[in-house]
């Protein structure tokens, strides 16, 4: 019986994220009628809310700004109303983290990270980009190349809502083809620069710098 | 008095109980964000996690590894063999009311009746793959993505299984106070012996009871 279970559990690894999908189907209108809420309990493609920092950094939507600077022509700090004003970006993909978990058909909406940077005018040293959250400890990186792609944007919306202050909010940063840990939360500042500066998992944990969804991101 | 469970088994049984405990507490608190919330520190309460799983298996390595453990190895004998009567036992449970009473009571349960038997082969089975999906969670690189999530997967819902099975465990406890007391104190009475485990007395599933 033990052996049994450990033959099940095996198979459970190998097609579990299978039947994850299947039981996610399934359970979705059933829990949809549940008034409780209990339901809202049971393993599934859910958030796990990540955070290197103890708690989580609370900025208002009037008080937010967002800084782009560094290796730029013009230097320019944003308002939660700037970012709102711009043309949006409307992306409808899967969250996946490194570590397995991840939350299929998320609604995002935000700024194109390509459109700050063509106002802001990269100049010719600048290669690289390094992020800031305001956790004050948090950062992260991206190549030029890899953030002027079209499903890399500054978010302030998710899930049909404002970005919640547990997910990032009011702003944080999502790298559709990438792991989770690129996709930077709180964030408060766009700097670019001439290297590459690894981020804060890419130090402490020795992820890979290059986070794409798929890659076994080893050492 | 009859000794149920020496000291040795009762030592393996309360640190378990402890690391399940931490297990089920900070494990709520990486998975239920309201929880996690009010703690914070997530590395450290991972990393209490995740020790506290990998110390699992350690107690009952030591108690089962030297010549203490006899008493222990003697019950995982007993955990082990199935027979005639707990396949009776597991029918009689799926009859109705005063009918399972009367088939029940016909039996000759050994120490341990086919419940506990379950009981004991899930909890070691599920431990055992609740660490190889939490290793494969923790040091995810070597593996592939879907390899992760399906850890994930299993990890999840087999932790659920578990916390209910534990319930379960210890409300049957809380229904049989002598049973409980047992697992404090060690010993157990004849009378008990003679309703619950009327072959373990008579020595008829291993060793008898010894008399304390």
């Amino acid at each position: 019986m033990v052996l049994g279970m450990l033959g099940l559990g095996a198979v459970g690894v190998v097609a579990g994220s299978r039947v994850q999908d299947g039981l996610d189907a399934a359970l979705a209108p059933l829990q949809r009628l549940d008034p409780t809420g209990l339901s809202g309990l049971l393993p599934g493609n859910y958030f796990r809310i990540y955070t290197v920092t103890d708690g989580y950094p609370y900025e208002s939507d009037t008080n937010y700004r967002l800084t782009v600077d560094g290796l730029v022509d013009h230097p320019t700090v944003y308002t939660m109303a700037d970012l709102q004003a711009m043309p949006a970006t409307r992306l409808v993909r899967t969250f996946q983290c490194v570590t397995g978990w991840r939350v299929d058909n998320v609604h995002w909406q935000g700024v194109a990270l390509s459109v700050l940077l063509d106002k802001a005018g990269v100049q010719t040293a600048g290669k690289d980009l390094r992020f800031e959250s305001f956790d004050g400890v948090y950062t992260e990186s991206l190549t030029l190349a890899e953030a002027y792609r079209p499903d890399v944007i500054v978010a302030y919306s998710m899930l049909g809502g404002p970005v919640t202050q547990e997910h990032g909010g009011p702003v944080r940063l999502y790298v559709a083809p990438m792991y989770g840990y690129k996709s930077i939360k709180w964030m408060s500042r766009i700097q670019v620069v001439d290297r590459v500066e690894p981020g804060y998992w890419e130090t402490v944990g020795n992820y890979a710098v290059e986070g794409w969804i798929g890659d076994s991101n080893g050492y | 008095m009859l000794l149920r469970f020496d000291w040795v088994e009762r030592v393996v049984h309360w640190v378990n109980a402890t690391l399940f405990g931490v297990l089920i507490f900070t494990g709520a608190a990486l998975y239920l964000e309201p929880i996690g919330r009010l703690i914070g520190r997530r590395a450290l309460v991972e990393d209490i996690h995740v020790y506290c799983g990998l110390a699992l298996p350690v107690p009952l390595v030591i108690a089962l590894s030297g010549s203490w453990g006899k008493a222990l190895r003697a019950d995982l004998h007993r955990f082990n063999r199935w027979t005639k009567e707990d396949r009776d036992w597991l029918r009689a449970l799926l009859r109705a009311g005063p009918e399972r009473r009367r088939s029940l009571g016909g039996i000759r349960v050994g120490k341990f009746n086919a419940g506990q038997k379950l009981n004991a082969a899930f909890i070691a089975g599920s431990g055992l793959v609740m660490l190889g999906t939490g290793v494969i969670m923790r040091w995810y690189h070597p593996w592939p993505l879907t390899w992760r999530t399906g850890a994930t997967f299993v990890h999840d819902w087999l932790a659920l299984a578990i916390g209910l099975v534990i319930i379960g465990h210890i409300w049957m406890a809380l229904m049989d106070w002598d049973a409980m007391r047992s697992m404090f104190v060690g010993t157990i009475s004849r009378t008990w012996a003679k309703r619950h485990a009327p072959a373990w007395l008579d020595g008829e599933d291993g060793p008898p009871a010894p008399e304390r």
